[in-house]
């Protein structure tokens, strides 16, 4: 432990010009880290821990599709002639966009930049926002011509376009709700940016929400081309 | 954290326009019909976006080597769970075993 200190001392007083004395009194610095570089690379990897519990439990998911979709491939064509491609397309530029902000806005924590983190931070809640919205327009759709599962589900279609349809619910459903979480971590992260909160020398929250952001972007970049793109070759979407 | 790397603003502008050109790309090659390739060349694409967005964007590049271990490990026992789940899918008819 003596020598972990040591070198992360050493270490850190060699890897900067704000290291060593200053981060080691830095009222940001939790008193069970070393030093701020120790904080960060901790919170990274703590969120990393966490980001892989979601890959599996989005993983659960993605693997029941691949059961059904193996068994039911027609039905699965069908199911995503049903789904607006251009709509898809969008929300997934726009997310895009988003975790380009997100970016921006760490990088702006890391340079100091207080405007900076503030246009990237709400850029990012408007572009989050408005994946939400269009997601909203494309769910009122699934309602109004009867392809949500359930007594109301067209019965002119097979019975397993069901399938189908429970899981572009459950996993855009549940990338929705992960989408509202996002928004309401940025919220957060905006209004301690606003406060001054973040520097070269701290800026761990807006690092590791940033993390999270991207990855949520990441489940609906495989989202996109396994629900809406299955049967676009064949004269599906809109 | 002082010696952390600052990405220059043209590498993530860099990063997001070849992320929209894929998407056009997944867009694009999803109207041709490659048979049983379609569902791979998608695959393909989407695995390409989303490991840029996780070395530049989430710049797991710069991270720590145990940090970037769990983040590959979360992958491939995601890769696990399909293939043994699939594994068991697959080979149900081979024996004849009733349920399937």
């Amino acid at each position: 432990m003596a020598n972990a200190h040591e070198s992360t001392m050493h270490g850190g007083h060699a890897a900067g010009p704000a290291a060593g004395h200053a981060s080691e009194h830095n009222p940001n610095l939790q008193h069970h880290f070393y030093s701020m570089e120790q904080q960060l690379e901790a919170s990274t990897l703590g969120m990393w821990v966490f980001l892989v519990t979601e890959v599996m439990f989005f993983g659960g998911m993605f693997a029941a599709y691949l059961v059904y979709r193996t068994m039911y491939p027609e039905a699965w064509v069908a199911g995503s002639h049903h789904l607006q491609v251009t709509l898809g397309a969008l929300n997934t530029g726009v997310l895009i966009c988003s975790s380009l902000t997100m970016a921006l806005a760490v990088r702006a924590a890391q340079t100091g930049s207080r405007r900076g983190q503030i246009v990237n931070l709400v850029l990012t809640i408007l572009l989050g926002s408005t994946f939400l919205v269009v997601k909203f327009f494309e769910y009122k759709a699934k309602f109004d011509h009867h392809l949500v599962p359930g007594p109301h589900f067209d019965p002119t279609l097979p019975r397993q376009e069901q399938l189908f349809f429970s899981l572009y619910f459950m996993l855009t459903g549940v990338h929705a709700a992960h989408m509202v979480v996002g928004i309401g971590l940025m919220l957060v992260i905006l209004a301690m940016a606003w406060r001054g909160k973040f520097d070269a020398s701290y800026y761990t929250p807006v690092e590791i929400s940033g993390l999270y952001w991207h990855f949520v972007d990441i489940v609906w970049i495989f989202l996109f081309p396994l629900l809406y793109l299955l049967g676009f070759h064949s004269g599906g979407g809109a | 954290m002082s010696s952390a790397h600052v990405t220059p603003i043209k590498v993530y502008v860099a990063i997001f326009v070849a992320l929209l050109v894929f998407t056009f790309i997944t867009y694009d090659v999803a109207r041709y019909d490659f048979g049983a390739l379609n569902t791979p060349v998608a695959l393909a694409i989407a695995v390409t976006k989303a490991t840029l967005v996780v070395m530049f964007f989430m710049g797991l590049r710069f991270n720590t080597p145990l940090t970037k271990v769990v983040a590959v490990a979360g992958f491939f026992w995601l890769l696990i769970l399909f293939g043994l789940t699939m594994g068991d899918y697959a080979s149900r008819t081979w024996l004849g075993v009733p349920g399937r």
